[in-house]
């Protein structure tokens, strides 16, 4: 019998129960959880959860959810335990509860990923559901493991902290984003596929060239090309232009790869097509060889729009104005202020899945015709 | 230096018609036009600064003088090729490999750590395809944050790992592996899950009328046909664990490390060096993929798949 009975939810009545017999918060000042009345119903409900879960198992997306939203209410009140004295001095029963908590979530999470539906924007939903609990998941841990060990700081701040500290900092903040994201990025981003591009389109009218260029093209993209930043700020100066030297550098072979690559994606079939309707270079260029090639061509510009970032923020390590992201990163660091630069990092990363977004988004409208945008049924 | 060039260039040109249907001929000629276009462009970024100084000390010169001069300077904006080679000649066989000269030295020691990120790195994206595959929560919950986090600019967190780290006693070789690991495992990872994925339905089903239990199907079919896509994705781990270790010796404010050569060429200007350096760090990041697409064609026909 006992095999047929959910692990997890043992799992969570078994440490909420532990939780109770255990101290909440040692050291100077020792609490139990009868000292908070409102904790103790809370932490008791999740033992009568777990073992109802336990006993049960979860069936359903509502009793799933019904699960998530109390354990998201326990989230609640361990914050609220943390400011009232748990911070820095928890105890085995602080993180015996949190470990119920664990249990319930994974369980919460795994009954939501498990429902299978035909309703497409149902499945949208759990799609977005299911990494966003993840998610916040990882955060609660984080800001858990930081207040209620006391790290300090200047290791590790608590992603609580780092927000705060974002939103205090937003000038700041933005003025590195216009410098290094606006500035060096975008026009490099611009420059340096672009050329890409053309150079393809010319490397494809050659077969010599694009026999010669080809390996030597996928050889560099192996190579630690961020390597050149410090020759770029020499030759273009302190300012963005030499940031987006690099971007340029960094773009360009990706982009000219997957161009020539995607130029001869096209079939012999259509091929053969277009010259029986007796079309010349250029309109087989452009009605069907660039069509073909922008899967490709879309490939490299997801690529490239993270290689763009790494570039540019690498490149203000060695030298730049008193402004940008890398710059600030490599500062803030060198003075401990170890939030502020978390906040950059997390401006970096915004910025970075925006502009992937972006490109993706617009694959989507180019490429519509793809296989791989078709709609499964 | 044109000259030169172009009798390269011609003597290659009678030998292209034999060479023109394979891919050797055009990449050693599209090889030479760069170097080539390298020398062009070291004159023409050099001279200025040179016929500056012809004129201050007001001495006749004619092109001749104007491009060997440029090619002698010792901090030029640009140096030509053979000064790279020399450079790397010196710092490379001429000095001894304990001594904080040697490019052998730095590279071993940028070299230790990128392979050590790499090793951590692929043991722990391997890991986590598995559990990826074998477990529904696990993949619809961790999945997109593994994608997502490839658009992240991961680099940016190097400075921090490495001071935070270093504040805390963990200094040298440990935090810059652990960025290295950072930046190498997540293409395993996506590799990896595409491979063990790649049995088709038919392998599955015999699989399954064989009543093999989870980890027979994981050991006999699963791992054997995900080989040839962890290799491609070592290919590129290895490659960015090297990017990982250069930049993470940016930081540590030039130690040892080709990244640090890296970073004191550029504060004291010293251009032949950094060039050197680059070029090391090219041709480390080419030995260790050929080395692995060695292993990789090694292992392939021991486990007896076509090539």
């Amino acid at each position: 019998m006992i095999g047929r009975w959910d692990g997890f939810g043992m799992a969570a009545l078994v440490f909420s129960l532990l939780a109770l017999l255990l101290p909440l918060a040692s050291g100077e000042t020792t609490l139990a959880w009868a000292d908070r009345s409102t904790s103790l119903i809370i932490v008791l409900g999740f033992a009568i959860v777990g073992g109802l879960v336990a006993w049960r198992g979860v069936r359903g997306l509502i009793s799933a959810l019904a699960i998530l939203f109390l354990v998201y209410l326990a989230t609640l009140m361990t914050m609220q335990l943390l400011d009232n004295g748990v911070a820095g001095s928890s105890s085995w029963g602080f993180w015996s509860f949190i470990l119920a908590l664990w249990a319930l979530t994974w369980r919460g999470i795994a009954s939501v990923a498990a429902y299978q539906t035909l309703n497409k924007n149902h499945q949208r939903l759990v799609a977005f559901f299911v990494p966003a609990c993840f998610g916040f998941w990882l955060l609660f841990l984080w800001e858990m493991v930081c207040q209620g060990f006391g790290v300090p700081g200047v290791l590790l701040p608590p992603p609580s902290a780092i927000f705060i500290k974002l939103i205090a900092s937003l000038d700041i903040l933005w003025a590195d984003f216009v410098q290094t994201f606006m500035k060096a990025v975008i026009s490099g981003f611009a420059m340096g596929c672009a050329s890409g591009f053309i150079i393809a389109i010319l490397v494809d009218r050659v077969p010599f060239l694009k026999r010669g260029l080809l390996p030597l093209g996928n050889l560099v993209s192996a190579l630690p090309i961020v390597g050149v930043a410090p020759i770029m700020v020499m030759w273009f100066g302190f300012d963005w232009q030499s940031k987006a030297a690099v971007v340029v550098i960094m773009t360009f072979f990706p982009m000219l790869v997957n161009t020539v690559t995607g130029l001869s994606a096209a079939g012999a079939l259509e091929l053969e097509l277009m010259r029986s309707y007796g079309a010349g270079y250029w309109q087989t260029l452009f009605k069907l060889r660039l069509p073909a090639a922008m899967p490709f061509v879309f490939n490299a510009l997801k690529i490239n729009s993270t290689l763009a970032l790494i570039g540019a923020i690498v490149a203000e390590f060695f030298g730049t104005p008193i402004v940008g992201m890398g710059f600030r990163i490599s500062t803030e660091v060198g003075r401990m202020n170890v939030d502020m630069v978390w906040a950059e990092i997390f401006i970096a990363a915004l910025a970075g899945s925006a502009f992937y977004g972006v490109m993706a988004l617009m694959e989507r409208t180019v490429t519509f015709w793809h296989p791989s945008y078709r709609t499964k049924n | 230096m044109t000259t030169e060039a172009v009798a390269l260039g011609k003597g290659n040109r009678s030998l292209m018609a034999s060479a023109m249907a394979g891919q050797a001929g055009p990449v050693t000629l599209v090889l030479l036009a760069v170097i080539a276009i390298w020398y062009a462009g070291a004159v023409y970024m050099n001279a200025p600064w040179e016929i500056d100084r012809f004129e201050k000390h007001k001495i006749d010169w004619s092109a001749g003088d104007l491009v060997r001069a440029t090619m002698m300077q010792t901090r030029p904006i640009l140096p030509a090729p053979h000064q790279v080679l020399m450079e790397m000649n010196n710092t490379i066989f001429q000095k001894k490999i304990t001594s904080k000269r040697s490019l052998i030295y730095h590279s071993w020691v940028t070299l230790s750590s990128t392979l050590l990120g790499f090793a951590i790195g692929g043991i722990l994206g391997i890991l986590l395809a598995v559990g990826i595959v074998h477990n529904r929560t696990l993949e619809k919950s961790l999945m997109p944050w593994v994608i997502s986090s490839q658009t992240i600019p991961i680099l940016a967190i190097a400075p921090m790992i490495i001071v935070v780290l270093g504040a805390i006693g963990l200094k040298g070789l440990v935090p810059k592996a652990i960025i290295s690991t950072y930046l190498c495992f997540f293409p395993i990872t996506i590799g990896m899950v595409k491979g063990l994925r790649s049995p088709g339905v038919l392998e599955m089903d015999l699989m399954r009328t064989f009543n093999a239990s989870r980890w027979q199907t994981f050991w006999m079919l699963r791992w054997p046909s995900s080989v040839p896509f962890l290799f491609t994705s070592l290919k590129v781990a290895i490659a960015i664990s090297l990017v990982g270790a250069i930049v993470g010796e940016l930081p540590t404010g030039a130690q040892a490390g080709l990244g640090a050569r890296l970073l004191a060429g550029s504060y004291y200007g010293q251009t032949i060096q950094i060039w050197s350096a680059l070029v090391t760090a090219a041709i480390l990041a080419g030995l260790l993929v050929f080395l692995i697409g060695v292993i990789e064609r090694v292992v392939l026909k021991k486990m007896g798949a076509r090539q």
